[in-house]
C-alpha cells in the first residue's frame, strides 16, 4: 500500500463519496429520469380483495378512453407462453421433499391472492389516461376467505390446491435427539416467545421500469430499478422467457436504495417488457408510493418459541427453536431461503452452544410477498438469541454481559463449526464486547437510572452480541442447498491506452458507495491516481455477467473479483515492462504503479505499459496487444461480520412513550476501506433497526386489507427520533478473501433490534413485549395489561 | 389527479362567484390535505379556486386583546410571528409542532380549520381560547364552529376569511403527536381568562370540543393534582391503529396536566 495515497484516497481513507454530488443536486439519472421517443406509460390494475376468483375481466370500456393503447392480462400471457416468476431457492423439507411452490404468473389470470397483486396492465400515451384506463377496467371477482393471521394459516382454509395446511415447507436444522438430550440434563432452561414484526421497505426511489423493443433488430431493454441486473435478465429469458438472454438488456441506472426490495423479480418489469413488444412503443412504469406499499415484497414476519437450556455455572447446552415464517401469497425470488438457510444457521450466535435444533414452518397467508430486506433472516436469527440469552441472565440473576462472555467462541476456537452448518473463520467477540462497555459507560448505568426515575422515567439497557454471515458462498455448497444461481463475483478492470482505468463491476451499487470505494482498492492495487479510476456497474451490455449487491457481499466478493483481475492486469504488466526494459518477467517487480527492474534504477509506470499495451510497436511477440483483464471470485466461505450494540431507553411511563437515549454500536467488519462509508452503512442500519424495534408495522385487517398503507400510519424513523449513535470498529481481518473485509451494510439493522427490546423490556421489567414497542402497547405493560 | 380548471381570483367576492358558477368546486388554500387526496383521485372537483392571491385573507393583527390572523396565513408565519410570540405566545408555539416544515410552509390556518381534520392542531386552539371565525357572511363563535369528523358550519361556498382570538392571561398547549404523521393523536389547550378556564381538546374525539368536565373542576381548583380523580370518558373518541379510545382519554389527562403545569410554570 502506498502511504502517499493512503493518505487521501487509498484504503482506509474517509474519501467523501464521489456519487453524492448528484445524488444530492438532483443531477443522478434514476430510471424515471430516462425517456425513450414515442414513450408511453403504463398503470395496473390491482386487486382490491385478498382472495377472490377472477370470473373475467371486461377492457372494453378502457379500451374506449382517449389514448388507451391496450389493456393486457394474465391470460394472454399464458397465451404468449410467458412463465411464472420462479422462487430461486429450492428449500427441501425435512423430510427430504422439494417445497410447494404456489404458481406466480406475472398478472393473475384466475386468481388474485393479496391486495395490490396486478391482474391487468393499461397502456395509454399519457399517465393521465393510463391511469382512466386502469380505473375503466371491469373485473368480476368472486371474493374467497382470505387467510391472514400467520398463528393461525396452518389451521385455515387452504388457498391453494395441493399445498396441505398452507405450508411450503416444515424445515429442520440440527441435531433433534442431541439437543432434546440437553434439554433433558439441562439445570436451568429458559423459554420465551417472540414477534418479528413484519415490515415494509421504503426505499427512497418507488420501484420503476422503462421497457423498450426494437422491432427492426429484435432487442429488449430494461431500464430497471434493480439490484442485480443480470439476475433479472437470467430470470427473464431462463424462466419467464419474455426474451433470449442475448437479445435482452438490462440496465439498472441510478438506483435510490433497496434494502433488498429490488433485488427480486417482479410481476411490473415482466408486463412491461413483455407489452412494450406487444404495444409497438417503450413503455414507462412507476411505482407510486401506496403502490409501494401494497407490492414491494415485505420483511420479517415471524413467530417464534424459543429455548434456551443452561447447565449450573450457566454454559448454555442447548438452544431449541420453532418458527413460523409468513411467506406471504406467493414465493418471492429468494422468499423461501430467509427463515430457513439465512436464518437457523446463525442461530450460533458468537457462542459455544453445543446442540440446537430449529424448525421453520414456512406459511402462505393471503398477503404480500416476503422476502429477503436488510439482513435477511439474520436479525431475526439475533433476535431470537440475544432476546433468550438476556432473559436467561435475568432469570438467573447473572450480569448479561458476563453471561454473555462466559459463553463466547474465543479466539483460538476458530475456525470454529457450529451446530448449524457454519464454520466461522475469525473473531473476537470479547474484544467488541469490552470496546463497547466502554463506550457506553456500563458502569454508570445505575447512576443514569436512578436520575431518570426522578423524571418519572424508567431507564433501560440491553445488548445484543451479533453474528452474521455475509457474501453467500460458497456457489457450489449453495447450488447443493438449492440456490439456484452461483454466488460469485466478476470484475474487469481496462488499462486505457493513456492510462487511466475503466472498471467493470457485477456488483450494484443503490446508495452503498462503490463508485467511491472499488476505485480507492483499484487505485490502491494498481498504484493510479483515484481521480483515474472509473467504476461502471449496472447494465448487463456493459459488463458480462454479475450477481448484484445484496448480502452486504459487494466489497467480499465484488471487491475481491477485482483484486483478482489486478493482479492479472500486474502480471501481464510485468510480460510487457520486461521487453520494455529488454528483461524478464521474473526480475520485474511492480509496486505502487511502478514496474521496475530488480537490481537497477530503470523503471516503467504502468501508464507506460499501457500505453505500449495499445500501441504495441515495440511489443513481445507472444503477447497480445490490450491490457484488459476479468475475474471471477468465488469465495469458499462466507465473511462473518460480529459486534456489540447497546441500547439504553427511556420510558414515559405515563404516556408510554419510548426514546432511545444513547446506543453504541462496535463492530468487527475486519479491514475497512472506506470508514465514513462503514460509518454511515452502521448509522443507517441501526436507524432501520430502531425503526423496527419502536415504530414499523406492516398491519394486515382480518380481511386482509393492509392498514399501514401509507406514511400516515406506517411509522418511519426520522432523524429527530434518533440520539447521536456512537459508532466503532474492532479488527480481526477475514482469513480468506484478498481484502481481509466482511462486509457492513446490514449489520446496523441486525443487530440494534434486539439491544433496543433488551433495553425496553428491561426499563418495563417484562419478559416481553411484541415489536414494535409502540406508546399504547408500552403504556399498557406498564399497567401490567 | 382528475382534470380541473384553475382559477387565481383576487378577492373573496370573485372567489365566491367563481364558486358558484361551477359544476363542483373546491377552494384551495394551502392544499396539505386537498391536493394528495386529489393525487390520489379520492377527490375530482371540476374547478379549483386557488385562494393564495387574495390579499384580504393575510395578514396578522395584534392587539393587546385581540389576535386576528388572515385564513390565509402560514404555519410558519403564524409560528415565527414576533408579535404573536409576545402577545398570544401559545399560538405560534402550537402552529409550530404542525406535522413539519414543509407543512408548515405551505399550510394555512384557514385551510386547516376549514378542513376540520379531528387531528389537527389548530382547532385546539380555537376552542381553547374561544376564538371567533370569520366568513365573507358572518362570524362563527369556535365553540360552534366545529360539528363532526370533518364537518363544519360552513355552508357551500362559505370561504374562512380570518380568525380572532381573544387573548388570555396564560395558556398552554401539550399535543401527543403521532408518531407516523405527527398529527395530534391528543392536543390540549388550557387557557385562562382571569380565573375562566377553557379546555379545547383536539385529536380524541370525531371533531376538537371542549372539555367540560376538565374545565369544571379546574375552575374550581387550577391545580394538577385536582385532575388526579377526574375521569376522562372515552365514549365517542376515537379508535385506531395508533391509538385506542381508552389510550386517548387516559392521554387527554396527562397532556391536560402537563400544558397546566406548563401554564402554572
Amino acid at each position: 500500500m502506498s502511504e502517499a495515497i493512503a493518505e487521501d484516497t487509498g484504503i482506509g481513507a474517509p474519501v467523501r463519496r464521489r456519487e453524492d454530488a448528484r445524488f444530492i443536486t438532483g443531477t443522478g439519472r434514476y430510471t424515471d429520469d430516462l425517456n425513450q421517443p414515442g414513450q408511453v406509460y403504463g398503470v395496473f390494475c390491482r386487486s382490491p380483495h385478498a382472495r377472490a376468483k377472477i370470473n373475467g375481466v371486461d377492457a372494453e370500456e378502457a379500451l374506449g378512453i382517449p389514448g388507451v393503447l391496450g389493456v393486457y392480462t394474465g391470460t394472454e400471457m399464458v397465451a404468449d407462453g410467458i412463465g411464472d416468476l420462479p422462487c430461486g431457492w429450492l428449500v427441501k423439507d425435512k423430510a427430504g421433499n422439494d417445497m410447494r411452490s404456489a404458481p406466480h404468473p406475472p398478472l393473475a389470470a384466475t386468481q388474485v391472492n393479496y391486495v395490490g397483486e396486478p391482474y391487468a396492465l393499461v397502456v395509454a400515451d399519457s399517465l393521465q389516461a393510463a391511469r382512466q384506463g386502469a380505473e375503466s377496467v371491469n373485473a368480476e371477482f368472486e371474493e374467497l376467505h382470505a387467510v391472514v393471521e400467520l398463528g393461525s394459516a396452518t389451521v385455515s382454509e387452504q388457498i391453494y390446491e395441493g399445498i396441505d395446511h398452507n405450508l411450503a415447507y416444515e424445515w429442520a436444522l440440527g441435531e433433534e435427539d442431541a439437543t432434546r438430550m440437553a434439554f433433558a440434563r439441562a439445570a436451568h432452561v429458559t423459554t420465551l416467545e417472540l414477534t418479528n414484526n413484519r415490515l415494509i421497505p421504503n426505499a427512497m426511489e418507488p420501484r420503476a421500469c422503462l421497457g423498450v423493443h426494437d422491432a427492426a433488430t429484435g432487442d429488449y431493454t430494461l431500464y430497471t430499478t434493480s439490484q442485480n441486473p443480470h439476475l433479472e435478465r437470467l430470470v427473464l429469458s431462463a424462466f419467464v422467457q419474455v426474451a433470449p438472454e442475448h437479445k435482452l438488456r438490462v440496465v439498472a441506472p441510478d438506483v435510490g436504495g433497496g434494502f433488498g426490495s429490488k433485488i427480486f423479480i417482479y410481476a411490473e418489469e415482466t408486463a412491461v417488457i413483455w407489452a412494450a413488444a406487444k404495444v409497438g412503443r417503450p413503455i414507462k412504469w412507476v411505482a407510486d408510493r401506496s403502490e409501494s406499499f401494497l407490492a414491494d415484497a415485505h420483511g420479517r414476519d415471524h413467530i417464534t418459541r424459543a429455548e434456551l437450556a443452561l447447565d449450573e455455572q450457566g454454559r448454555f447446552t442447548g438452544l431449541r427453536v420453532k418458527t413460523t415464517a409468513n411467506l406471504g401469497a406467493y414465493l418471492s425470488t429468494f422468499g423461501s431461503s430467509v427463515p430457513t438457510y439465512l436464518y437457523g444457521t446463525l442461530l450460533a450466535g458468537q457462542y459455544k452452544t453445543p446442540n440446537i435444533y430449529v424448525e421453520v414452518q414456512g406459511v402462505y397467508t393471503n398477503t404480500a410477498p416476503v422476502d429477503a430486506y436488510r439482513g435477511a433472516g439474520r436479525p431475526e436469527a439475533t433476535y431470537v438469541v440475544e432476546r433468550i440469552v438476556e432473559q436467561a441472565a435475568r432469570e438467573l440473576g447473572k450480569d448479561p454481559a458476563d453471561l454473555r462472555r462466559m459463553n463466547m467462541i474465543q479466539p483460538e476456537d476458530f475456525p470454529y463449526e457450529t451446530p448449524v452448518a457454519l464454520t466461522y473463520d475469525t473473531g473476537n467477540y470479547e474484544a467488541s464486547l469490552d470496546k463497547a462497555l466502554e463506550l457506553i459507560d456500563y458502569a454508570g448505568f445505575e447512576g443514569r437510572r436512578a436520575a431518570a426515575a426522578e423524571q418519572n422515567k424508567r431507564r433501560g439497557i440491553g445488548f445484543a452480541c451479533y453474528i452474521e454471515a455475509c457474501g453467500l458462498a460458497p456457489s457450489k455448497l449453495a447450488i447443493e442447498l438449492g440456490a439456484g444461481v452461483g454466488l460469485y463475483e466478476s470484475g474487469e478492470i481496462r488499462m486505457n491506452p493513456t492510462g487511466n482505468v475503466s472498471v467493470f463491476t457485477g456488483s450494484h451499487s443503490h446508495g452503498q458507495g462503490h463508485e467511491t470505494t472499488f476505485a480507492q482498492v483499484v487505485s490502491d492495487k494498481l498504484g493510479v491516481p483515484y481521480d483515474d479510476v472509473d467504476i461502471v456497474h449496472g447494465d448487463t451490455g456493459r459488463m458480462e455477467f454479475g450477481l448484484g449487491t445484496y448480502g452486504s457481499r459487494s466489497l467480499a466478493v465484488g471487491g475481491s473479483a477485482l483484486i483478482a483481475a489486478a493482479e492479472k492486469i500486474i502480471e501481464k504488466g510485468k510480460k510487457i515492462a520486461a521487453h520494455m526494459m529488454q528483461t524478464t518477467p521474473e526480475q520485474v517487480d511492480f509496486d505502487d504503479g511502478t514496474f521496475s527492474l530488480q537490481d537497477s534504477n530503470q523503471s516503467v509506470t504502468i501508464q507506460e505499459v499501457a500505453f505500449a499495451a495499445y500501441v504495441p510497436a515495440d511489443y513481445p511477440e507472444d503477447l497480445e496487444p490490450g491490457l484488459t483483464e476479468k475475474a471471477f471470485y468465488d469465495p469458499n466461505n462466507f465473511t462473518y461480520p460480529a459486534g456489540t450494540h447497546i441500547a439504553e431507553v427511556e420510558v414515559d411511563i405515563e404516556t408510554g412513550v419510548v426514546e432511545l437515549v444513547n446506543f453504541v454500536a462496535v463492530d468487527d467488519f475486519g479491514h475497512i476501506i472506506n470508514p465514513l462509508i462503514v460509518h454511515g452503512q452502521v448509522h443507517g442500519g441501526v436507524a432501520q433497526g430502531a425503526g423496527q424495534a419502536l415504530m414499523e408495522h406492516g398491519i394486515y385487517d382480518e380481511y386482509g386489507q393492509l392498514q399501514t398503507g401509507s406514511m400516515m400510519d406506517y411509522c418511519l424513523p426520522r432523524a429527530d427520533d434518533l440520539p447521536d449513535f456512537q459508532v466503532d470498529t474492532t479488527v480481526t481481518p477475514c482469513t480468506h478473501n484478498p481484502l481481509g473485509v466482511k462486509g457492513c451494510g446490514e449489520a446496523g439493522a441486525i443487530g440494534s433490534p434486539a439491544a433496543i427490546m433488551n433495553a425496553v423490556t428491561h426499563a418495563l421489567g417484562t419478559k416481553d413485549i411484541a415489536m414494535p414497542a409502540t406508546p399504547e402497547k408500552v403504556w399498557r405493560a406498564v399497567r401490567g395489561e | 389527479m382528475y382534470p380541473f380548471n384553475y382559477h387565481k381570483p383576487e378577492t373573496v367576492a370573485d372567489a365566491v362567484a367563481l364558486f358558484n358558477d361551477a359544476d363542483d368546486a373546491m377552494y384551495l388554500s394551502g392544499g396539505m390535505t386537498l391536493i394528495p387526496t386529489m393525487k390520489q383521485r379520492l377527490a375530482a372537483p371540476t374547478d379549483l379556486i386557488d385562494l393564495s392571491g387574495i390579499a384580504e385573507m393575510t395578514g396578522i393583527d395584534v392587539a393587546a386583546d385581540k389576535v386576528t390572523v388572515g385564513a390565509f396565513t402560514r404555519h410558519n408565519d403564524v409560528a415565527t410571528s414576533g408579535a404573536i410570540g409576545e402577545t398570544l405566545p401559545v399560538l405560534a408555539q402550537l402552529a409550530g409542532l404542525i406535522g413539519d416544515n414543509q407543512v408548515r410552509n405551505r399550510g394555512t390556518i384557514g385551510g386547516s380549520l376549514a378542513n376540520s381534520d379531528p387531528a389537527a392542531d389548530y382547532p385546539a386552539a380555537v376552542i381553547g381560547l374561544g376564538a371567533t371565525v370569520h366568513t365573507q357572511e358572518r362570524a362563527i363563535a369556535g365553540d360552534e364552529f366545529f360539528q363532526d369528523l370533518f364537518e363544519t358550519a360552513l355552508q357551500p361556498g362559505e370561504i374562512v376569511t380570518r380568525i380572532e382570538f381573544p387573548v388570555p392571561t396564560r395558556a398552554a398547549y401539550r399535543k401527543f403527536p403521532n408518531p407516523a404523521s405527527r398529527y395530534a393523536v391528543v392536543g390540549v389547550l388550557i387557557a385562562d381568562f382571569n380565573g375562566a378556564i377553557r379546555v379545547g381538546v383536539t385529536g380524541a374525539g370525531p371533531c376538537a370540543f371542549r372539555a367540560s368536565g376538565l374545565e369544571e373542576v379546574l375552575n374550581q381548583n387550577l391545580d394538577p393534582e385536582a385532575l388526579e380523580g377526574v375521569e376522562v370518558p372515552d365514549a365517542g373518541f376515537n379508535s385506531d391503529l395508533h391509538a385506542s379510545a381508552e389510550y386517548r382519554a387516559h392521554l387527554v389527562k396527562v397532556m391536560a396536566r402537563r400544558a397546566l403545569n406548563d401554564l402554572l410554570s
